[in-house]
């Protein structure tokens, strides 16, 4: 093999008391697609941005086509053409492809030249393969599309090392298939390209070599076509995970506990968001909602959840209708919401443990009487879900802000569970949690469901929804393409489904008004 | 309605509009830079104040000035350093800024407070032009601070989305992290924008005390400040909406004033307080749930940038 264009010697960087990485060595040969694999948390992104500039390490070298490289800002990283596309896009949504690649380009030129700079974003974004609209705004790009410009971006600033921070999580499969091979195909021109991620199947399909982190240390480092799931997992967790599957001699009930008939609803930017969603769920089944997020997801938790009022068609409960209660009648009914920003809409993170758990219960004579919260009450059931939940804290009175995202997670679900709701909407709640903590939360919604609760799990990860769920309906642009017995599909349809069956599946629904800039 | 009387709305409503001009489209400059000053009222007295000191010592207009300039620009690295560099909470820092600047320009003012400066910004008439009938006199018989203006309203506009400097000023507010790893470097960025916010706004105030009433007293700017910050709300970030709102207050206080003989019943109070009531009005029907758009305020205005937080 030639030489590697970037050599990473013993980078070492800490957050407070927190060490994301240690003494971390990694080589990055041209024309090759280099896989970094683990968990959250084990230190790839933190990596990455230290080789971006981003991040100042606190110790070790970086060698740039063997010469020591001195890479302090990200300007000096974008100056030996490493770029990146980072898993929060770095666009600006009021501004056009054109004016965003130009932003990028270190041009010094004083007036903008667009009809030049799109022919040439035309022209770069040809060679790879890569289908963008120079001229629309970035915020009428769906995901997909902009993770593009992203790629072009960095091809026009002329990166020869090319990182993306988990390009496929946003993606449906096949979108996710279509920009690896755009990936495969830099490769070839002769540049290096790194992925990160945590999907085991991707890497092995579509990396050269993969190199494996774990608590902020490489742990292994191998060619793709010599790793076996068993060897990477070994080296992702240490040990062999082994996933729950859902118990198939328990069929759930026969009770309806919640229906929805031809809901719509709109956005925050008042598009419409959901297009007639029909679907219900008996007692004790786990029913998956999947799709690429952003195709309604948030806006279909929210209208079961309460907080969104429908634009059309009826929710009922035990058959009854409760389109038009409020989010405290709903609660009262028993229906539980864990939302997908727990740290916003879940928790409030400057409280402590004690006063989170009881948010919901806070004005019942069980907690409060004449005004004043019992503390002790507080104090002794805080402790009880600590143990039962097997939260890891400091003590029930520090901020949850401060606790990892599993124990916030879990804190949660303890309170949401509690007094056993007759329906539970989880959206993404495995989200961001490393293997152990996703393991626990999987447990307590299966629990939940034998308990003769029904959930609705919405999720991105399919294999995920495949062990959970009973049955499972895709989103795609607001629309439910489709409800299938988990016995009688596979991952490929669901895939497609997910897609809008057409096929392209990226494309976005017509602008709202003119562009966000006047 | 009489042609003089016609003359003397406008004229009075473009003097008007110019002196929150020069505020509004400094602020207008550091908010798309993603820095918040509410503090303009009090940078704004104390370029009044200090215009108004030179004036009276030395005589000489472009003396003051400079003085006016350099008392900006010192606030506003002041402001920059407590929001860019130490990341503090921009409306605290605002309103530390509007009362020191409101205090300091009291005590420093003391001595010229009610004295004859016998020096201001005389309007000059521009040949050809100011014979138009009616724009002529009202529009081309100024002073050079409203001359000054008519050329600042459109190359702020050419700056803003034609240049390269002005798109990336544009994206600063927006998604600074996005210009921070194309090697751009953000709080360099936000400090000459902030010291430009504030530079402007001090000019504003020398237009109050060295044009428009030309005098000094205590907090004479009488909340011009404030008309300036909600001029930047209601011009949505956009240098000519501004002009279009200056012009429209300018012409509702005057109006105000002018329509106060023809109600003598009524207390003066109530017209001189109509820009206000105005602006209110304004604020409610250009923002919040009354558009049925995406807010156009700049999306990370108020967040300092910090590279390495997570």
């Amino acid at each position: 093999m030639s030489s590697p264009i970037i050599e990473m010697r013993q980078i070492t960087k800490t957050f407070g008391p927190v060490t994301a990485n240690s003494g971390v060595n990694l080589e990055i040969y041209p024309g090759e697609i280099h896989a970094l694999l683990g968990e959250n948390g084990a230190g790839k992104s933190t990596l990455m941005n230290v080789l971006t500039g981003t991040y100042a390490p606190d110790g070790g070298e970086i060698y740039y086509k063997g010469k020591r490289a001195d890479i302090r800002t990200p300007k000096d990283a974008v100056a030996l053409g490493i770029g990146m596309v980072h898993q929060h896009f770095r666009l600006i949504p009021t501004l056009t492809v054109a004016e965003n690649v130009f932003l990028n380009s270190g041009s010094k030129r004083f007036f903008l030249k667009k009809d030049k700079i799109e022919r040439e974003i035309n022209e770069c974004a040809k060679k790879f393969n890569l289908a963008v609209d120079a001229s629309a705004y970035v915020w009428q790009l769906s995901v997909g599309e902009q993770q593009r410009v992203e790629i072009v971006k960095l091809l026009y600033q002329g990166a020869e090392i090319l990182i993306l921070d988990e390009p496929s999580a946003v993606l449906t499969p096949q979108e996710a298939q279509h920009m690896f091979d755009t990936l495969r195909k830099m490769a070839d021109d002769g540049k290096a390209v790194i992925v990160i991620s945590h999907k085991m199947n991707e890497v092995m399909n579509n990396a050269d070599r993969i190199t494996v982190m774990k608590n902020g240390m490489v742990g292994d480092t191998m060619l793709a076509k010599d790793a076996t799931v068993n060897r990477l997992t070994e080296a992702v967790v240490g040990v062999t995970a082994g996933t729950q599957k859902r118990s198939l001699d328990r069929a759930p009930g026969k009770d309806i506990i919640f229906a929805m008939e031809a809901v719509s609803a709109q956005n925050d930017r008042n598009l419409p968001a959901l297009r007639g969603i029909s679907f219900y769920i008996r007692k004790g089944e786990i029913f998956g909602i999947a799709g690429v997020a952003g195709n309604g997801q948030r806006e279909l938790a929210e209208v079961i959840a309460g907080l969104r009022p429908v634009s059309g068609g009826q929710i009922r409960m035990h058959g009854k209708d409760i389109t038009k209660t409020s989010v405290k009648e709903r609660i009262n009914a028993g229906i539980s919401f864990i939302p997908e920003d727990r740290m916003t809409t879940g928790l409030i993170p400057e409280l402590d443990m004690k006063q989170n758990l009881i948010l919901k219960h806070f004005n019942t004579e069980k907690y409060s009487r004449r005004g004043v919260l019992l503390q002790e009450q507080m104090q002794k059931d805080a402790e009880a879900y600590t143990e039962a939940y097997e939260i890891k804290h400091a003590g029930v009175s520090y901020p949850v802000g401060l606790m990892s995202g599993g124990n916030q997670q879990k804190l949660l679900f303890a309170r949401e569970v509690a007094g056993d709701p007759e329906l539970i909407v989880a959206a993404y709640p495995v989200r961001g949690l490393d293997i152990g903590a996703a393991e626990a939360i999987r447990s307590i919604l299966m629990e939940q469901s034998w308990k003769g609760a029904a959930v609705v799990f919405i999720s991105e990860e399919l294999e995920e929804i495949f062990t959970l769920c009973d049955r499972v309906g895709v989103l795609c642009d607001g629309e439910l393409m489709g409800i299938r017995e988990i016995g009688q599909t596979d991952i490929m349809e669901i895939g497609r489904l997910m897609t809008g069956e057409t096929g392209t599946g990226s494309s976005e629904p017509a602008a709202d008004g003119k562009g966000g800039d006047s | 309605m009489s042609t003089t009387l016609l003359v003397s709305i406008i004229s009075t409503a473009v003097v008007y509009a110019v002196t929150v001009l020069y505020a509004a489209i400094g602020e207008i400059f550091a908010e798309r830079a993603g820095v918040m000053n509410l503090g303009l009222e009090g940078i704004m007295l104390m370029g009044a104040v200090s215009g108004y000191l030179v004036a009276v010592h030395r005589q000489n207009l472009a003396l003051a000035m400079l003085t006016v300039v350099i008392v900006g620009a010192a606030l506003g690295l002041v402001f920059a350093f407590l929001t860019v560099s130490l990341q503090s909470d921009q409306t605290v820092a605002g309103m530390a800024m509007l009362t020191f600047g409101t205090g300091l320009s009291g005590f420093i003012g003391k001595g010229v407070s009610g004295v004859n400066a016998n020096l201001a910004f005389n309007p000059i008439a521009i040949p050809g032009l100011s014979r138009i009938p009616v724009i002529g006199p009202s529009l081309f018989n100024q002073s050079i601070l409203v001359y000054v203006m008519y050329l600042i309203v459109p190359l702020s506009m050419i700056y803003l989305y034609k240049t390269r400097a002005g798109m990336i000023l544009r994206a600063l507010g927006e998604n600074p992290a996005a210009l921070d790893s194309a090697g751009y470097n953000v709080y360099a960025l936000r400090y000459a924008y902030v010291i430009f916010g504030s530079v402007m706004t001090a000019v504003s105030g020398a237009c109050i005390s060295l044009d428009y009433t030309n005098f000094w007293s205590d907090g004479m700017t009488s909340g011009k400040g404030w008309i300036a910050v909600a001029l930047v709300v209601f011009a949505a970030w956009n240098p000519l909406i501004a002009v279009f709102g200056g012009l429209l207050f300018g012409a509702i206080s005057i109006i105000g004033i002018d329509i106060q003989m023809y109600f003598p019943q009524v207390p003066s109070q109530f017209f001189s307080a109509l820009p206000y009531v105005a602006t209110i009005i304004a604020l409610i029907f250009t923002t919040g749930n009354f558009r049925k758009r995406r807010s156009s305020a700049p999306a990370a205005l108020t967040i300092p940038y910090d590279r390495e937080s997570r």
